[in-house]
């Protein structure tokens, strides 16, 4: 399988401080990775690494099986778009997008005609078609950051980089941008590198997920993969809504609080931490292991009802999705027992 | 704002405005219709007159001849002093941006003094400049310096904040567009702050053709040789040539009208392009 991009224990550190540490990542070609974390992970500062825009104090990058560490920024021909824009505010929006057109030498440049016709295109395609002679100031925020993508993806760049982009909008322009985001991208088939620190955004747009936490990568993998098998308990925690509960396992047993569930706990043993979401837990039918829950609350979430539980003292409350029609009630006390074991030995 | 809970009476309101208005008229005004009126009294064929004598005309292009070398010198130096300062970082950066300043905090005679105790007869560089045969103090090359000096804050002090608050992401997006670092200047980073300049050029000229302060230091007073407008001021009216005075005065005054009106027209149109501290 051929590679897009690869950093190799890439490390960048600013007056001391580490924000990407002995870093490795591969991107495929076409694909579109989202670069999902906490703020301060190092998502941002490994897109400018990418970019150019910081130099690594070691490890290297390469762009196609080609070392780029050694590019600078403008030879490397990357499209970035910035999570404020960046627009050139004394240039309209078509001299904007054909900013990277005309800076060419010479010799590369297109003919006038070329480049206006092919800002018309990207105008059409960003569906700004007629705003050409706008100034940036007289754009909303959303249609800013479509010519933002525009000026980015004029100068044909081999690797599309976008950093928060839709982090200064409001919610209702956020999800449109986002699905059409995803049909540019599925029309040009860039491969496309977005830091996000919303996972929702994260899980529904791309292919695969890069999780970051204090300047590495935790994990990679579809949505899918990030959600139904986390592969630390960093991610765990960090994706869905899971809630954090120590426990002691032992082989066949689980200790939960005061509680015994009987259930193989695989190659755990000892101290460790359990993460649950609301789709884990479920009533237990009659001859299932269960433990005794007390309901503290009933609310609905969108088509859903859910209980939260109390599983022992002492321990936080927990989720659980109730089946339709279920009459569960505060104070009652239900049988429930676990569905999906997310379990990781405590460091 | 009417009525509103911070508005205060009538009757307070127009003893304020009263005030700040006699205020600008008994400070401002009339001293500016003074300087005019006293270049017309004798009529305005003998102010004309004055503008005639080879000396005016002398300390006119001098006047001239030196803002035109110390205005374009400080226009580089802002822009590059406000480039470092405000896209980069670097060990002893507040210091430079302290020092800037310095000439605003310095009083103008110390300034003048300082170039004397630098290139003077007994100065430091003084045998130095004798031996190459180029005098500084008392001509010239000194009245350019003592001037460059007192008006070096100007532009770089306007161009600093604007600068600031725009960041560095529009020169970063040009960067990833293939631009060149100079192309990226040219192209980015000038046109960002073009009004910021006008004005901080604007300033800095007034102040260039109108020191009196560093320049009387350094420039001997030789009629026609290194008297510049404010000094040829102050010699014709020792002389009681009052009309010759006032006139060459009315001249410095015009030229603080014509600032003064570029400013605001600048401030109301382009304010929104200055920095922050002008806009109202």
């Amino acid at each position: 399988m051929a590679i897009a991009i690869r950093a190799e224990g890439l490390a960048k550190s600013f007056n001391g401080t580490a924000a990407v540490r002995n870093l490795d990542l591969e991107v495929k070609p076409g694909e579109l990775l989202a670069l999902l974390g906490p703020s301060g992970s190092g998502k941002t500062t490994f897109l400018r690494l990418v970019a150019g825009l910081e130099s690594p104090t070691a490890g290297r990058i390469l762009f196609d099986n080609e070392d780029a560490t050694i590019l600078s920024v403008r030879d490397r021909r990357v499209g970035f778009v910035f999570q404020h824009y960046a627009l050139f505010r004394h240039l309209n929006v078509a001299e904007n997008i054909a900013y990277g057109l005309r800076v060419r030498p010479r010799a590369t440049r297109p003919a006038d005609a070329e480049i206006r016709r092919r800002v018309a295109d990207l105008l059409e395609l960003v569906q700004l078609a007629g705003l050409g002679k706008r100034f940036p100031t007289q754009l909303s925020g959303g249609q800013r950051q479509r010519v933002a993508l525009a000026r980015a993806l004029a100068v044909e760049p081999r690797v599309l980089l976008l950093d928060e982009p839709f982090g200064a909008l409001d919610a209702k322009v956020r999800r449109d941008l986002r699905r059409w985001l995803r049909e540019i991208h599925d029309r040009t088939g860039h491969t496309t590198l977005f830091v996000t620190h919303d996972q929702e955004e994260a899980l529904e747009l791309a292919d695969r997920v890069a999780i970051f936490n204090l300047g590495n990568v935790e994990q990679v993998g579809t949505p899918d993969e990030i959600l139904d098998h986390p592969a630390t308990a960093f991610v765990a925690g960090f994706v869905g809504e899971a809630v954090r509960l120590p426990v002691n396992a032992a082989g066949s047993s689980l200790q939960i609080g005061p509680h015994q569930l009987r259930l193989s706990c695989g190659n755990v043993t000892g101290p460790a931490e359990l993460f649950v979401r609301p789709r884990d837990l479920a009533l237990a039918n009659d001859p299932q292991p269960a433990i005794p829950a007390r309901v503290l609350a009933v609310r609905r979430t969108g088509p859903a009802r859910r209980a939260e539980l109390a599983l022992a003292d002492g321990l936080p409350p927990v989720e659980m999705e109730l089946p339709a029609g279920h009459a569960a009630r505060k104070g009652d006390i239900l049988p429930v027992t676990l569905v999906n074991l997310r379990l990781f030995a405590s460091r | 704002m009417r009525n509103g809970v911070l508005s205060e009476s009538p009757a307070v309101r127009r003893t304020l405005i009263a005030l700040a208005v006699g205020f600008l008229a008994l400070f401002l005004v009339l001293p500016l219709l003074a300087v005019f009126s006293e270049a017309l009294r004798r009529g305005f064929d003998l102010f004309i007159a004055a503008f005639a004598e080879p000396d005016t005309q002398a300390a006119i292009w001098l006047t001239l001849l030196v803002a035109a070398i110390a205005v374009p010198l400080n226009l580089l130096f802002g822009i590059s002093a406000a480039w470092a300062v405000a896209k980069f970082e670097f060990p002893g950066k507040s210091l430079l941006v302290t020092l800037i300043d310095l000439p605003f905090s310095v009083s103008p005679v110390v300034s003048g003094l300082v170039f004397v105790l630098l290139f003077g007869a007994k100065g430091l560089l003084g045998p130095l400049v004798d031996d190459w045969d180029f005098k500084i103090i008392f001509a010239v090359p000194g009245i350019v310096l003592a001037t460059i000096f007192v008006t070096f804050p100007f532009i770089a002090r306007e161009v600093i904040p604007l600068m600031q608050e725009q960041g560095t992401a529009e020169e970063e997006a040009a960067l990833t567009l293939g631009a060149s670092g100079l192309r990226t200047f040219l192209t980015v980073t000038l046109p960002n702050v073009r009004w910021a300049l006008l004005y901080g050029v604007l300033l800095c000229n007034a102040r260039a053709m109108g020191e009196f302060g560093a320049v009387s230091v350094v420039s001997g007073h030789i009629r026609g040789l290194t008297n510049t407008m404010p000094l040829h001021v102050e010699i014709l009216y020792n002389e009681y040539n009052f009309v010759a005075a006032f006139a060459v005065a009315s001249l410095l005054a015009g030229l603080a009208l014509v600032t003064l009106v570029a400013k605001s027209f600048l401030e109301g149109r382009y304010g929104d392009q200055l920095s922050r501290a002008h806009r109202h």
